[in-house]
């Protein structure tokens, strides 16, 4: 097989391949430290036993299912209390349940959002507390 | 493959001229709907009471013009009508723009169009809408899969793969289904007194009967004017008949409409007719576009009906641009807003495109005409070269 | 590793059927979930529906509409056009179009509350294309936000107008914000949805706790001892356009 111009477009595959896989190297040997999630707030410094809902490396990795789960279950379902896996009841309520003790949402969701790269919607409509609002 | 799209890359400077304008009017419409999508659809003329207006009826329109490549396809495959070979592929890559058309106008009428694809992960067969999702994609698919095979096997010299002969033969009713589905979308919408009635679906089976074999004359005739490659008097000929028919039986529909509603008197029946020819309630925004619509209808049928002036080239380019423009305005505008007045509450609230709303649409035109326009590179390259 | 054409058929095949099994792996696992329940003090019926009894109601009275636009955090857009409305008055004309004449002298000045009716029949639920809007086993037609693309099939359905679009962002329209109730974002079609996070916390409608006339009565028409269904029997009860066959639940003492 044989290539016509061939020079000219390789050069101009180089030069595409260069453009999409610029993020990669231009950001290759920085070190961005994992983000902590802050957990200063007034309700968890008073809470003996610093737990949520769930174990924390449950609530790590699947939040966003539990909270899909939750908004399927109150507004398709009608129904509004969760069991955790320990028995305790929650009323199933971003605003209402999360909200109360994570009320730092620009420190607590923020930052691991913003690190991640991700956009969840959820304040276009769900009231964030106050302190967070720019 | 790679051979054939190569062909769109090669033209006069005309031909590029025109490309640039297009992507320019294009460049225009989407920076209009970047601002649509920041500000909300308050930039367009809609309301609650008008909460469909331009953008869906250019979608209606335009599923018309989609459908109507059926009415090449059949007399070739079914009836083998040899005039059409020549512009059957014509036809069927009008089809494709025209249903990419459709897909952007529904796109930018959306509130939450980043939410699109909830059509598919939650399909809902109860929804008219759903269907019109399944019946649009599938004709897409099968016009460009049928149109594409054909034309290489053209270019091959060939006869086309047996594969793509039932392919033709199912784009046909699917042809038809796509428009049926579309006017279903009105039709069974309880208390819209001008859409909910049985013979919407065969009201735009014939408006798209007409509507889209004018426009495909017309560009039979642009195509003819700068390439080498002549569609063929005999096929634009068989096309004018068709039209002819198509829009006799339209504006039959819509008399049969109007007798319904006069002679009943039946409120909710005359009011839209009220509004769209005389004005309701002092209000009658769309009163003179509406007598074009009639004006124009008029002379398409007086320049159609005549022998004479339905062979006469001039004349017969005339005919397909009134027969074009006034089922544009009937169908593209008047239908739609029509039957959102008198509203829930017996009042009148009139609905006018913005400039923004006006621009957005053309953008959506020049995409649907940039893929003409290259498409029909292609296939006008390939019949050159082939020698027809 | 070479594949031939046969090995990677084979495998494509496992591959799509497996995707093709993967929502099933969600109905074995619901098993394992943790539960969930109704709210404890949740109120329930077969069926709710709502009285307004034309009666009782004080022209120029605006508590219910304040009540309930204020609990839901419904803005105030302030152009006709793009108004955005749960409950509102309108005249007797307005909400029973053609079953008016020349001669309705009493009944004209009088304002007749109009919401979403809940249909039995919903036509909004039946066009709408991913189920945003539903209807739940106790009657309330519901809107999921978080699904609604904002196509407005479902206005142009509604024959009772009764469905308002966020043709721009509400948020700035809103004088004070309810912090218990989410608000809406610009671009999906919002209701009345009958007060079901009062209901599930066990109180009634806002605007029926609003009236101080007794004009609004809420209950299960379905419970022959409920309020509304005696009310049913007081007087002449009109619904909104039944002859639409959509099964209306708000029903009006003239």
């Amino acid at each position: 097989m044989r290539i016509y111009n061939a020079p000219s477009i390789i050069a101009g595959l180089l030069v595409l391949i260069g453009l999409l896989t610029f993020p990669f190297w231009y950001n290759a040997g920085d070190v961005v430290a994992a983000p902590e999630p802050s957990l200063d707030t007034p309700v968890l410094q008073g809470l003996q036993d610093k737990q949520c809902i769930e174990p924390t490396p449950y609530m790590r990795s699947k939040h966003m299912e539990l909270l899909r789960h939750w908004r399927d279950e109150v507004v398709r379902k009608g129904k509004a209390i969760y069991v955790a896996s320990d028995g305790r009841e929650y009323e199933m309520s971003l605003q209402g349940t999360c909200l109360d003790c994570h009320s730092n949402t620009d420190q607590f969701c923020g930052r691991c959002h913003d690190y991640a790269g991700v956009e969840p919607g959820c304040w276009t409509c769900h009231l964030q507390p106050e302190e967070n609002v720019p | 493959m790679l051979t054939m799209l190569e062909k769109a890359f090669t033209g006069s400077r005309r031909y590029w001229a025109w490309l640039l304008l297009l992507l320019i009017l294009t460049g225009a419409g989407l920076i209009c709907y970047l601002w649509q999508l920041d500000r909300g659809l308050s930039i367009t003329g809609l309301s609650r009471d008008v909460s469909w207006g331009l953008y869906i009826g250019q979608f209606t329109f335009l599923v018309g013009v989609a459908a109507s490549a059926v009415m090449v396809v059949l007399p070739y495959y079914l009836h083998n009508i040899k005039e059409f070979g020549r512009i059957a592929i014509f036809g069927e890559f009008l089809a494709v723009a025209a249903v990419v058309m459709c897909v952007l106008f529904i796109l930018v009428d959306l509130g939450k169009p980043s939410r699109l694809l909830n059509i598919v992960l939650y399909p809902s067969p109860n929804s008219l809408m759903f269907w019109d999702m399944v019946a649009l994609s599938g004709y897409l698919l099968l016009n460009l899969v049928i149109g594409w095979n054909v034309l290489e096997s053209e270019r091959n010299a060939v006869p086309p793969p047996r594969w793509v002969r039932p392919l033709v033969y199912i784009s046909i009713p699917w042809a038809i289904s796509i428009h049926t589905v579309t006017a279903f979308l009105y039709a069974g919408l309880p208390d819209k007194h001008y859409w909910f009635t049985a013979i919407t679906a065969a009201r735009f089976l014939a408006s798209a009967f007409a509507s889209g074999p004018a426009l495909l004359i017309l560009l039979c005739l642009l195509v003819r004017r700068f390439t080498r490659f002549d569609p063929g008097r005999g096929a634009l000929q068989k096309l004018a008949t068709i039209v002819t028919y198509a829009m006799i039986v339209n504006v039959l529909f819509l008399g049969f409409e109007l007798f319904t509603a006069l002679y009943s008197r039946v409120p909710g029946h005359v009011h839209s007719f009220e509004y769209l020819f005389l004005g309701l309630e002092g209000h009658g925004r769309l009163v003179p576009l509406m007598w074009t619509f009639v004006a124009l209808a008029v002379v398409a049928l007086v320049l159609l009906l005549n022998p004479r002036t339905r062979a006469g080239e001039t004349t017969l380019a005339a005919a397909c641009l009134a027969v074009f423009l006034s089922i544009w305005i009937e169908k593209g505008l008047g239908f739609v807003v029509a039957g959102f007045i008198p509203n829930a509450f017996g009042h009148v609230s009139e609905y006018w495109p913005t400039l923004p709303e006006a621009l957005i649409s053309l953008g959506v035109w020049s995409i649907g005409f940039l893929i003409l326009t290259v498409f029909y590179k292609i296939a006008v390259t390939v019949k050159e070269e082939v020698g027809q | 590793m070479k594949m031939n054409r046969r090995d990677f058929l084979r495998t494509a095949g496992v591959w799509v059927l497996g995707v093709g099994l993967l929502p099933l792996t969600d109905v074995l696992a619901q098993g394992a979930r943790p539960q969930v329940l109704p709210g404890r003090e949740a109120l329930s019926a077969a069926r709710w529906a709502m009285v307004f009894d034309s009666r009782r109601c004080r022209e120029g009275c605006q508590d219910c509409i304040l009540a309930c636009h204020r609990v839901h955090n419904v803005p105030d857009i302030g152009d006709v056009e793009e108004e955005v409305k749960w409950i509102w008055t309108t005249s007797y004309e307005g909400a029973f179009p053609g079953r008016q004449h020349d001669y309705i002298d009493g009944l004209r000045s009088k304002p007749f509350v109009v919401l979403c009716n809940h249909c039995a029949n919903p036509s909004c639920v039946r066009v709408c294309p991913t189920r945003a809007t539903f209807k739940r086993s106790d009657g309330i037609v519901m809107m999921d936000y978080h699904r609604c693309i904002g196509c407005r099939y479902c206005m142009a359905a509604c024959p009772y107008g009764a469905r308002s679009f966020n043709f721009r962002d509400p948020r700035p329209y809103l004088d004070e914000v309810n912090p218990d109730y989410p608000t809406r974002e610009k671009g999906v079609v919002e209701k009345c949805n009958f007060c079901a996070e009062r209901l599930a916390a066990g109180i009634p409608p806002a605007c029926v706790e609003a009236c101080r006339d007794g004009a609004l009565a809420f209950g299960d028409i379905e419970d022959p001892g409920s309020e509304v269904r005696k009310l049913l029997n007081s007087g002449h009860v009109l619904r909104r356009k039944p002859e639409l066959g959509t099964g209306p639940q708000v029903y009006y003492i003239v």
